[in-house]
């Protein structure tokens, strides 16, 4: 500790210097955290290999000392100790003695080791925690989504009054502003299904049927579906993420103790901006992908635009296209109601900001294919 | 520091005026280990800090005060290099930050340590973990080696054994704060840079933060640059004492000697309701 202006990158030969019939090390240059590397191999080399009686550590040529070095000298000693070694500490100055008597009240239990259970304890209860998640998931987006029906009769009822300003922003965000890039991928999917479909139709001479094949497609699933997933990718995660952020900053918390509902301020915006703006959007992918084949039906299977719109206007019955547009409010509360529940369940931590934020980009889509089934299984049943 | 608004006091340099009566190591020349000198700092709008010079002696402990807004945690994010400065020049450890090599900015970052308002503990990371980080990102230690550092920086800091395996989002405020100095103090830095440490804790808990930094200067020659509204931490711990006001340094000096500093909102803020109450000699005595 002598010179304490030194400069520390200048390693003053920190070492140990062992006598092991002596039993006496001796600790020389500066023992700081820089040096600890080198010193604590150092250290294991010139640990005496059997019992010794007593050892005397000597600390008189140390030039520096921090709590790195102290804790490796503390640690020594407790070795020494351990193995029934007197350790006797001498040369040490006033200011490194202090700073080893810190040292040595601390760290006196070990780091309690968490057991790691066998691998298939882990696995049940991995299975059983997931079905578990399941179920409150379940219960959150059933509770969340009555929430919304409440307050929208509420508001109806004129007890609470409607965020007009928050709506708008909601539509703007997630309808207006992804009409480009949803016309542009439904655009290319209906050119993709035409040229497609037309190739293979005709081997058979059948091309024609390409226009029924694609407008029913179409208007019935594809539309629908792929704006949902766009939908669920592009302003699911954003709600969760806003969402979530806030409920990190306890704003959500804020809102509940002035009394303001955060269903009411935050959820039901942004879920009413879905369900008004997914069949809009719906309706553009399905007049973009319809372009898309009529594109490739003039230009690549060869057939006249006239035939087009007639054989369209055979095979696409209104009922196909309003069935599609019925799917998409469906669509929308549910990517919106998974997303918000996600955002409600964001803990502390940016870690579970970004795991929510795919739960929810993930589970959404998920639930927009499972709830496709479901419309095509009752579809059917009804003979729809 | 030519400003019309400095009071006749207010000039640290130049003239030698023996900063503390009995300043720890007034027997040596002083160290200055940093050294700002003409600094402007804005965001836009009108400078926050205007030709601001400042220096820090190795092995004080120095208090940063203001009103809300004079730029006290703008100059601490200056000093480390997190703002851009319009001008003026940060030397620390004599070395200029702007002209330093990347491995010579990364030695740097490992002789400062910094302790953030909010605590900016990572939050994915446990305590421990977190403690960590300096250590296994600039040494190449053993991991048991530098698993028991961690933990004895954070048993120095007083925080329980147990705190060690918990997540930020899991420790009160005071706990945070005490597993964010334990990160800030990982690598054995020579100048902590405390903002607001004691801000948001209670008496007992704010009292025992003051102690043990005082106590961590005392046993490791830290240099500590604090930027503070507590005055009891101002009271008990600080060698010096900076007032920031006016875009500048208005005046320097030990708390006893900003009492008598015959400015309007220094005599409000040492001599109001609130500090009052200090006797410094009865203080002294005990």
């Amino acid at each position: 500790m002598a010179d304490e202006t030194a400069e520390r990158t200048s390693t003053g030969e920190a070492d140990v210097v062992s006598d092991e019939r002596r039993g006496l090390l001796r600790l020389t240059g500066e023992w700081t955290i820089a040096t600890a590397e080198r010193l604590e191999q150092r250290l294991v080399q010139a640990l005496p290999s059997g019992a010794v009686g007593e050892c005397v550590i000597d600390g008189e040529g140390i030039t520096r000392l921090d709590t790195a070095g102290a804790w490796l000298i503390e640690a020594t000693r407790r070795r020494y100790v351990a193995g029934d070694t007197r350790v006797v500490l001498q040369g040490f100055d006033s200011q490194a003695e202090t700073l080893l008597k810190t040292v040595s009240n601390l760290l006196k239990e070990p780091l309690p080791r968490v057991r790691a259970e066998p691998v298939l304890k882990r696995f049940i209860v991995a299975v059983g925690r997931q079905a578990v998640d399941l179920g409150r998931d379940l219960v959150a987006i059933t509770s969340l989504f009555g929430e919304f029906c409440a307050t929208l009769v509420q508001i109806v009822l004129r007890r609470q009054s409607m965020r007009w300003p928050a709506l708008f922003t909601q539509i703007d965000r997630v309808g207006l502003k992804a009409i480009p890039i949803i016309a542009l991928m439904s655009f290319l999917i209906g050119m993709i299904i035409a040229q497609q479909g037309g190739f293979y139709l005709r081997t058979f001479g059948a091309e024609v049927y390409v226009i029924a094949l694609v407008g029913v497609l179409v208007c019935r699933e594809i539309g629908v579906l792929l704006t949902s997933i766009m939908v669920a990718g592009r302003s699911g995660s954003a709600m969760t993420a806003e969402i979530g952020s806030m409920k990190m900053r306890e704003e959500i918390d804020a809102l509940t103790v002035l009394g303001v509902s955060p269903t009411g301020v935050l959820v039901v915006p942004r879920l009413a901006a879905l369900i008004l703006t997914l069949p809009l959007l719906t309706l553009v992918s399905d007049l973009a992908a319809l372009a898309g084949a009529w594109v490739v039906v003039v230009t690549y299977i060869g057939l006249p635009s006239d035939t087009f719109f007639q054989l369209l206007r055979e095979a696409v019955t209104i009922d196909y296209v309003l069935i599609g547009l019925c799917k998409a409010p469906v669509m929308a509360a549910t990517i919106g109601l998974v997303a918000c529940a996600e955002g409600m369940k964001v803990a502390g931590s940016a870690e579970s900001l970004g795991l929510h934020t795919t739960i929810s980009v993930v589970k959404g889509i998920f639930a927009v294919i499972v709830m496709d089934g479901i419309f095509a299984i009752v579809l059917a049943s009804l003979e729809i | 520091m030519a400003s019309p608004t400095d009071t006749a006091e207010g000039a640290p340099r130049g003239q030698e005026r023996p900063v503390a009566e009995e300043h720890r190591r007034g027997d040596e020349t002083r160290e200055a280990v940093i050294r700002g000198r003409g600094l402007t700092v804005g965001f836009g709008g009108p400078p926050v800090l205007e030709n601001l010079d400042i220096d820090v002696w190795r092995g004080e402990i120095l208090g940063v005060v203001g009103g809300s807004g004079t730029g006290k945690s703008v100059l601490l994010r200056t000093i480390i290099g997190l703002n851009r400065r319009q001008a003026g020049r940060v030397e620390i450890f004599d070395q200029d930050l702007d002209t330093l090599t990347p491995a010579a900015r990364r030695r740097i970052g490992q002789r400062w340590g910094v302790l953030f308002q909010q605590g900016a503990l990572f939050s994915s990371l446990t305590v421990l973990q977190n403690v960590a980080v300096p250590i296994r990102e600039h040494l190449r230690l053993s991991d048991t080696l530098s698993d028991d550092l961690a933990r004895l920086k954070i048993e120095l800091v007083g925080l329980p054994a147990e705190a060690a395996t918990k997540y930020p989002s899991e420790l009160s405020g005071g706990m945070i704060k005490r597993a964010a100095l334990a990160r800030a103090l990982a690598l054995d830095p020579d100048i902590v840079f405390l903002d607001e440490p004691t801000a948001g804790l209670d008496p007992i808990g704010a009292a025992n933060f003051d102690l043990l930094i005082r106590q961590l200067r005392d046993t490791l020659g830290l240099t500590v640059f604090m930027v503070t509204h507590d005055l009891d931490s101002l009271v008990t711990m600080t060698d010096r004492i900076v007032v920031l006001g006016n875009r500048k340094v208005l005046v320097d000096g030990t708390f006893r000697e900003l009492r008598d500093v015959d400015h309007p909102w220094i005599q409000e803020y040492f001599n109001g309701i609130r500090a009052s109450h200090y006797d410094l000699d009865k203080m002294e005595t005990a």
